[in-house]
């Protein structure tokens, strides 16, 4: 019996030839990320301990950013506390104000994320750099604190499922509307303890940004990790994005590797999705539910604040207005300065959005775009659960960056196909 | 004496169980204040030290915030007895030597105000107000070892996974 790609990449972490879903393992990591809103917590645990050692100052990389710049005086502390510990241990890779982004557009971006790799951070989307045949978990502030120390985590390896993407994308229909797809078929937690593998001709098509999008999300079908096999495309932006380390290892599932489940889909089938209220499995086509009124719109996030969802919005938005508050927030300094330099931010401003700094913000309810009792908010983030952007009784609409540019300019919930 | 909140509920998630915008503290103290508070704004009025929180399917779906785990037990929660848990939370409880139980027949057997008594060696929670036992798998070995620890930190401190 053959091996998958995530049991491949564990079993070489673990240092075995071979590992088996169940299997315990500890793991030797590549990549370790540390945020603000988790990261100081396990400083923390580790000082009153008496431990104050990282286990590699090159493999730590620091960035704040769930509320950055800082916005109230309690986020103040956390990023002072992260700087402060930051700065003793000499981290190499350490993102301060003005450099830092959403950490998970931001280490790809930045040259973090290699194939073959085993990466984890104390963020439920870690699992995004899956998309680059890397395996990739989020973790509590308590593995974190391990993680920091010993380089080294307990897993256990998980099975997988696979999801062929047949066909191709139709117009006005993006990866994004693909996961909520998934994700509406098989639940939030469809894949729990899992690892969700994508292969399939759709994905020839996708960039490594419209990837990341569906990585991103493995999380919201509860699942431990999602990937994606390399390809040229992974190579090209690695190409262009690895800075210190360039080597590294590419694995493959094998053919007779074992799968618990085969999910198959027809990608030229699938609409704009809108998820309504409270769950990201409650997935419709946008037709069934276009015309409900909107308060806001937010285009941003790990999930969708990339140079290549703002590029969709700006080709909606450009010419007209929008006719309901609209928040846009590229996800890195880089994504914001290449907006700008490619005119995107006049088309913004004419249309009447704001644009924010890189930041996770709103999507968790933080600043920047919370929501009042009542509100609706068509949003391109990830999770919509009670409360989740601000008030517990309002809601949040999960789209595509398309369909929520579209929503913003009718101040409901519009199908982009209409803007095409 | 053990008193059991049930919510018949699935899928019970991080930003009911302590909401985003009290993440900017990691103090336990602070957070207990607000635990549970999207989903039920009596829970820390009601719940005394020693109860047990009883739910559905994927109890601590969505984020990694380890503040759910601080939040329930700075409330003085015992333990969280549900059908599933989501990953991150099974973990980060294992992690911080939070025992929580899974049990397929748990909230169907014990109601709202129940009193429970739970006996983790054997795996046996008792409903004492319906005088019904419910059995319940222990933990498997290795967290078990980590629980008995203290969690994790104390458990690689003491250089048992080396």
């Amino acid at each position: 019996m053959g091996m998958t790609i995530t049991e491949k990449i564990m079993a070489r972490a673990a240092g075995e030839g071979k590992v088996l879903p169940g299997e315990l393992i500890d793991a030797k990591l590549d990549v370790v990320l540390f945020i603000d809103v988790t990261g100081p917590a396990a400083v923390s645990m580790l000082e009153a301990r008496g431990i104050d050692k990282v286990f590699d100052r090159e493999k730590i990389v620091v960035t704040p950013d769930h509320f950055q710049p800082a916005k109230d005086i309690k986020s103040a502390e956390l990023h002072k506390r992260l700087d402060v510990w930051a700065r003793r241990h000499n981290i190499k890779y350490y993102y301060k104000l003005g450099r830092a982004g959403v950490c998970h557009a931001l280490l790809p971006e930045q040259g973090h994320i290699r194939p073959g790799e085993v990466i984890i951070g104390p963020d439920s989307h870690t699992c995004t750099y899956g998309a680059f045949a890397a395996f990739s978990t989020g973790v509590g502030s308590t593995d974190l604190a391990a993680a920091i120390a010993t380089g080294k985590l307990w897993f256990r390896v998980p099975e997988s499922i696979k999801f062929v993407l047949n066909g191709k994308l139709g117009p006005g229909v993006y990866s994004k509307d693909v996961i909520l797809t998934v994700i509406g078929r098989i639940g939030v937690d469809g894949a729990l303890y899992k690892a969700m593998e994508f292969v399939g001709p759709a994905l020839s098509d996708m960039s490594m940004e419209a990837r990341m999008t569906m990585t991103n999300m493995a999380i919201e079908a509860g699942a431990k990790n999602g990937i994606i096999g390399f390809d040229k495309v992974t190579k090209k932006y690695l190409d262009e994005h690895l800075k210190d380390k360039k080597d590294y290892k590419v694995f493959d599932s094998d053919k007779d590797a074992e799968y618990v489940r085969v999910e198959e889909f027809n990608c030229s089938k699938i609409e704009p999705m809108v998820a309504l209220p409270h769950l990201p499995s409650n997935a419709v086509p946008v037709t069934e539910c276009a015309g409900k009124k909107m308060d806001q719109a937010y285009i941003g996030s790990c999930t969708n604040g990339r140079i290549e969802d703002l590029r969709i919005a700006a080709k909606i938005l450009e010419g007209k207005e929008v006719t309901i508050r609209t928040i846009i927030v590229p996800a890195t300094p880089t994504i914001w300065k290449q907006a700008k330099d490619e005119g995107l931010f006049d088309i913004f401003y004419d249309a009447g959005c704001v644009i924010s700094a890189p930041t996770c913000g709103a999507c968790l309810g933080g600043f920047m775009g919370v929501l009042a009792e009542g509100e609706k908010c068509v949003s391109t983030t990830n999770r919509n659960f009670v409360g989740r952007m601000g008030h517990p009784k309002s809601e949040v609409y999960l789209a595509s960056p398309a369909t929520a540019a579209a929503s913003a300019v009718n101040g409901e919930i519009t199908d982009p196909r209409n803007y095409l | 004496m053990t008193k059991a909140h049930v919510y018949k509920r699935d899928h019970i998630n991080t930003d009911e169980i302590i909401p985003a915008r009290y993440l900017n503290t990691d103090s336990e103290a602070e957070l207990a204040e607000h635990c549970l508070e999207d989903l039920d704004k009596n829970f820390v009025k009601k719940v005394k030290s020693g109860d047990v929180i009883v739910a559905g399917e994927d109890f601590g779906c969505g984020s990694s915030r380890e503040h759910a785990i601080w939040a329930i037990r700075g409330a003085g929660v015992q333990t969280v007895i549900a059908k599933t848990f989501a990953r991150i939370f099974y973990r980060n409880a294992i992690n911080n030597g939070f025992y929580v139980i899974e049990s397929p027949d748990a909230l169907e057997k014990i109601k709202d105000g129940d009193k429970v008594e739970i006996d983790y060696k054997a795996g046996l929670i008792k409903n004492e107000t319906a005088g019904i036992d419910i059995k319940f798998n222990p933990l498997p070995d290795f967290a078990l070892e980590i629980i008995n620890d203290g969690g994790l930190l104390e458990h690689i401190t003491k250089g048992t996974t080396d």
